[in-house]
């Protein structure tokens, strides 16, 4: 790949196995802090919930065993750093015996679905937005933009989307109030199906844009500020060349270089956003999952959801600082 | 020194009364005040002076290039007769680069960054003479650095790639892409150091004689400009004080401040006290400013007394 | 570049007014220190004028509309939800709930930011690179992931518990903003002067860095309350929060626990809505204004 150097390749490699150890981490001392025996705190909870459990006798012996809670902490550590390598997540406590890894391949893709088209739109959009309220040339009229773009920025995807459900759900009833698609249809590869999924998926997909515009429009027309006052764009206009090249190749080009590096720092609260607004639409997704995960006093699910969320997170992460260099020639090679 | 068309002519660049502001949040200033001068075919024109004389923001506004807070708010420029302040945005452009073009001050930072070289130039041609076949352009683009002495090589280079010296060829390359009548090089050499300095004005040379263009070089540095221009106009808070020809000038300044500029150039050969430039401490040494008078053949100064 | 064409002839002195433009008197700012502090008010006063028993479950009739409904009276103007507890009273107890938490993660991060970016920064060597991993890692992980897992543990939340678990993550930002600061005023030739005269170069750090960041700092506590009230209202809609304190988020999840949406019932949902849209709203203008004062070239005249 052009301009790939070693160094560059392992060092975000390396700050990638790094960021997953460390959540993983975490995540194996958290349940562990809290006092007393985890296993007998999630029963006692989830019978407080939902009255007496079949077969817990069974559940627990099966975690117990799974875990070796009865073993030191440090053979426990391994046990668990290796089974999260074979991506071995454990039972779902309230959906016993349902592997927890099941679960989690099923909703993964939903949410991958709407996630990357939601981002990849807001993201689009939103600096191109940003990129042409910066621009001088640009017409009054679309200047407008500015202070309303202002006001969505702000407003959490979910908080959005639960006005959207109302607006356009319940009162207008154009799109469903939730759901991936409509119940007593059969998931397949057909048409229909797809179609029913993208009218599903609108709402959602637009409380993250929306919301998620904003944000990439003002970083882009901060960006676009600063651009403008380079050397380089002085001499572009001297050489007579057309406002839309200098616009796209002089400006915008160098501008959206920061943008790229901002989107690796976002990802994560784009991620975020996105549960809970699965949460609110019921759509099939990782978020959707977890909710019902917190509701079933459900640790495993709950873990579970959330190590693949931070992988997939990081990994959504690495392919952009590996995509980087492609975008910036300077980067890659080592200072004369 | 002069060709045969020096005189009768019509000049390719004609300044007159020519004023720039700088409006900041308290107040505005003038950085060009009522500067007039004349570029004729083939001629090279120096315009020299320290920083802040506005020899900088005079070229930025005839290209009509300055940004805000600057802004012309007076006089009148016309390249071959064409009123450039007036002329409409779309008209600007075409004349741009292709009449008149610019080797920027501070190579480092004028060349796009993610763009190669070659591509630089190439849309510098294909804005002004359209849709070209690729293998044409080609080898038009390694002639040019071929004349700027680059390897055709440079041409799929990145900016950050080149050194300093490399980067101000580049910039002279493009700026004769299109063989304009008039070039503005405001101060090529003065970021690169002097060994690098003379190759770069060597190459400068070279090409101007070869386009038979008419140049416009600014610059601080005497020691250049004596060699390179014909005439010379000297600077000093937003007026010309002086102009002529540049041997005439610098053996017999009339002005006390191109005096006192050309003494301050410490010399190889005699040994003088170094004088300050004056400008280290503006309120202690002020130059009058009169109204340019001639004092010798095609040799004006601005010693007179200016009313008001 | 600029498409001028002649103007006329300006006279050479333009004078324009000294206090009236002043960077901090920019309209952004001032309109979000304003909403910041009308839902303020509705915490201080409303407590004055309101009966914030009213509040409690069961002191009033279930699922009343607003008054200017059918069905709504003035004793409850903005409704009642469907366990008999008064909406404008809800609001008035838990807006400043959640602007506490605000306030609180905001500062936490700041301090956190400003001792371990300056630490890291200053001490360099493999306490920076411990730091500046630690920082990075965090920012990469989406936080309110692990904010769930930890909260799901956690018995009892109060208000307090629930700022503090949504600062651990917090810190990361300030952390690199003023590490990056530190860095590039080492290098400062007059630093290294000040150095080797003998002068503590903490000290000269620090009074040299301490009002150019001011801005920056500010900006960043009022980024950061922002973001902590959102990541505490998500933990609450979920149902993880403190379930005591009628917070605006857990009035959101009550209603969401109840279909308030699908039954109509619009006010339940909408109000608490609406002071967090205010809320940050108001917090993102303070920024954008606070930036402008940093970066003189945001300026400009739209």
């Amino acid at each position: 790949m052009r301009g790939l150097t070693t160094r560059y390749l392992l060092s975000r490699l390396g700050m990638y196995l790094f960021t997953i150890w460390f959540s993983a981490t975490l995540m194996f001392i958290i349940p562990r802090l809290a006092p007393g025996d985890p296993i007998a705190a999630m029963v006692s909870r989830l019978s407080a919930q939902a009255g007496f459990i079949e077969g817990s006798d069974r559940m627990i012996a099966a975690w117990r065993a799974r875990f070796g809670l009865d073993a030191p902490l440090p053979v426990q550590y391994v046990r668990y750093l290796r089974s999260l390598l074979t991506f071995d997540l454990g039972y779902s406590l309230s959906r016993f015996p349902v592997e927890v890894q099941e679960m989690v391949a099923r909703a993964l893709p939903w949410t991958i679905g709407l996630l990357s088209v939601a981002t990849v739109i807001s993201f689009a959009l939103g600096s191109l937005v940003g990129a042409l309220l910066a621009w001088r040339r640009t017409p009054s009229l679309l200047r407008l933009l500015l202070p309303l773009t202002m006001l969505f920025t702000s407003i959490p995807f979910y908080i959005l989307g639960i006005c959207l459900i109302y607006v356009f759900a319940f009162e207008l009833r154009w799109f469903p109030i939730g759901g991936g698609y409509d119940l007593g249809l059969r998931p397949g590869l057909s048409w229909s199906f797809l179609a029913n999924v993208l009218h599903h998926g609108t709402l959602p997909a637009l409380s993250i844009v929306v919301a998620n515009m904003g944000f990439w429009a003002l970083g882009m027309r901060g960006m676009m500020i600063t651009v403008e006052g380079e050397d380089y764009l002085t001499l572009a206009w001297a050489k007579g060349l057309s406002p839309w090249r200098v616009f796209l190749h002089y400006a915008v080009r160098n501008a959206i270089l920061p943008q790229v590096t901002a989107l690796g720092l976002g990802l994560g609260g784009i991620v975020a956003g996105s549960v809970l607004v699965e949460y609110i639409f019921a759509y099939p997704g990782m978020g959707y999952l977890l909710y019902q995960g917190i509701t079933n006093a459900d640790y495993t699910v709950i873990q579970g959801v959330v190590f693949i969320l931070i992988l997939a997170t990081a990994t959504a992460v690495l392919l952009l600082d590996l995509l980087y260099p492609l975008l910036d020639p300077r980067i890659t090679y080592e200072r004369r | 020194m002069k060709s045969s068309h020096a005189h009768d002519a019509e000049p390719v660049l004609a300044v007159r009364d020519l004023q720039v502001m700088y409006a900041t949040a308290h107040r505005g200033v003038l950085a060009v005040r009522g500067v007039s001068f004349e570029v004729r075919r083939e001629e090279t024109l120096g315009l020299v002076g320290e920083s802040g004389s506005g020899k900088s923001t005079t070229a930025m506004a005839v290209l009509r290039l300055l940004s805000p807070p600057g802004r012309v708010v007076g006089g009148e420029v016309r390249l071959q007769g064409l009123d450039l302040l007036r002329i409409p945005e779309r008209d600007l452009r075409r004349v741009r680069w292709r009449q008149i073009s610019l080797v920027p001050q501070g190579a480092m930072n004028s060349l796009n960054p993610v763009m190669r070289i070659g591509d630089q130039i190439r849309d510098a041609i294909e804005a002004h003479e359209g849709h070209q076949p690729p293998g044409r352009l080609r080898s038009r683009v390694s002639e040019l650095l071929e004349t700027v002495r680059l390897d055709a090589g440079v041409a799929r280079m990145f900016p950050h790639e080149l050194s300093g010296g490399m980067k101000q060829r580049v910039c002279i390359a493009m700026a004769i892409a299109l063989n304009p009548a008039l070039v503005i090089a405001d101060e090529p050499t003065s970021a690169l150091d002097v060994v690098v300095q003379r190759a770069v004005a060597q190459t400068l040379l070279t090409v101007k004689r070869q386009l038979g263009m008419s140049m416009v070089l600014i610059g601080h540095d005497m020691g250049l400009q004596a060699q390179m221009v014909d005439r010379v106009a000297v600077m000093y808070r937003g007026h010309i004080v002086e102009i002529g020809p540049v041997l005439r000038v610098f053996e017999q300044p009339v002005h006390p401040y191109t005096q006192h500029l050309i003494a301050s150039v410490p010399s190889l050969r005699a040994r003088q006290p170094l004088r300050a430039a004056p400008s280290l401490d503006p309120e202690e040494v002020r130059f009058e400013v009169g109204r340019l008078e001639e004092v010798g053949p095609e040799h004006f100064a601005a010693v007179g007394r200016r009313e008001g | 570049m600029s498409s001028v064409t002649l103007d006329e002839v300006v006279p050479e002195m333009v004078s324009a007014g000294g206090w009236r433009t002043s960077p901090w008197l920019n309209a952004k700012f001032l309109v979000g220190l304003l909403l910041v502090g009308l839902i303020v008010a509705l915490g201080l006063v409303g407590r004055l004028v309101w009966d914030t028993d009213l509040a409690r479950v069961g002191s009033a009739p279930l699922n009343m509309p607003p008054f200017w409904v059918t069905g709504g009276s003035l004793a409850h103007p903005l409704g009642t939800e469907n366990s008999g507890r008064d909406l404008l009273a809800l609001l008035i107890v838990g807006s400043p709930a959640t602007l506490r938490i605000g306030v609180i993660v905001g500062i936490v991060s700041i301090v956190l930011g400003t001792l371990l970016g300056f630490t890291s920064g200053f001490l360099g060597g493999w306490v920076d690179a411990v730091v500046r991993t630690l920082a990075d890692a965090t920012l990469t992980i989406p936080s309110l992931a692990i904010l769930i897992v930890i909260s799901s543990y956690v018995r009892q939340l109060d208000v307090n518990t629930m700022a503090l678990i949504v600062s651990l993550f917090s810190w990361a930002g300030p952390t690199r903003l003023i590490r990056s600061q530190v860095l590039s005023l080492r290098e400062q030739g007059y630093v290294r002067m000040a150095r080797l005269s003998g002068l503590s170069s903490f000290d000269i750090m620090f009074r040299e860095m301490m009002p150019n960041l001011l801005p920056y700092l500010a900006a960043s506590f009022v980024g950061h309350a922002s973001a902590g009230i959102l990541a505490a209202v998500g933990l609450e809609a979920l149902g993880l929060g403190p379930q005591r304190v009628p917070t605006l988020g857990m009035t959101i999840y009550f209603a969401l626990q109840s279909s308030a949406i699908i039954r109509g019932m619009w006010w339940w949902w909408g109000f608490p809505t609406l002071v967090l849209v205010v809320i940050f709203v108001g917090f993102f203008l303070i920024t954008v204004g606070l930036d402008e004062v940093a970066n003189p070239k945001m300026r400009r005249a739209r």
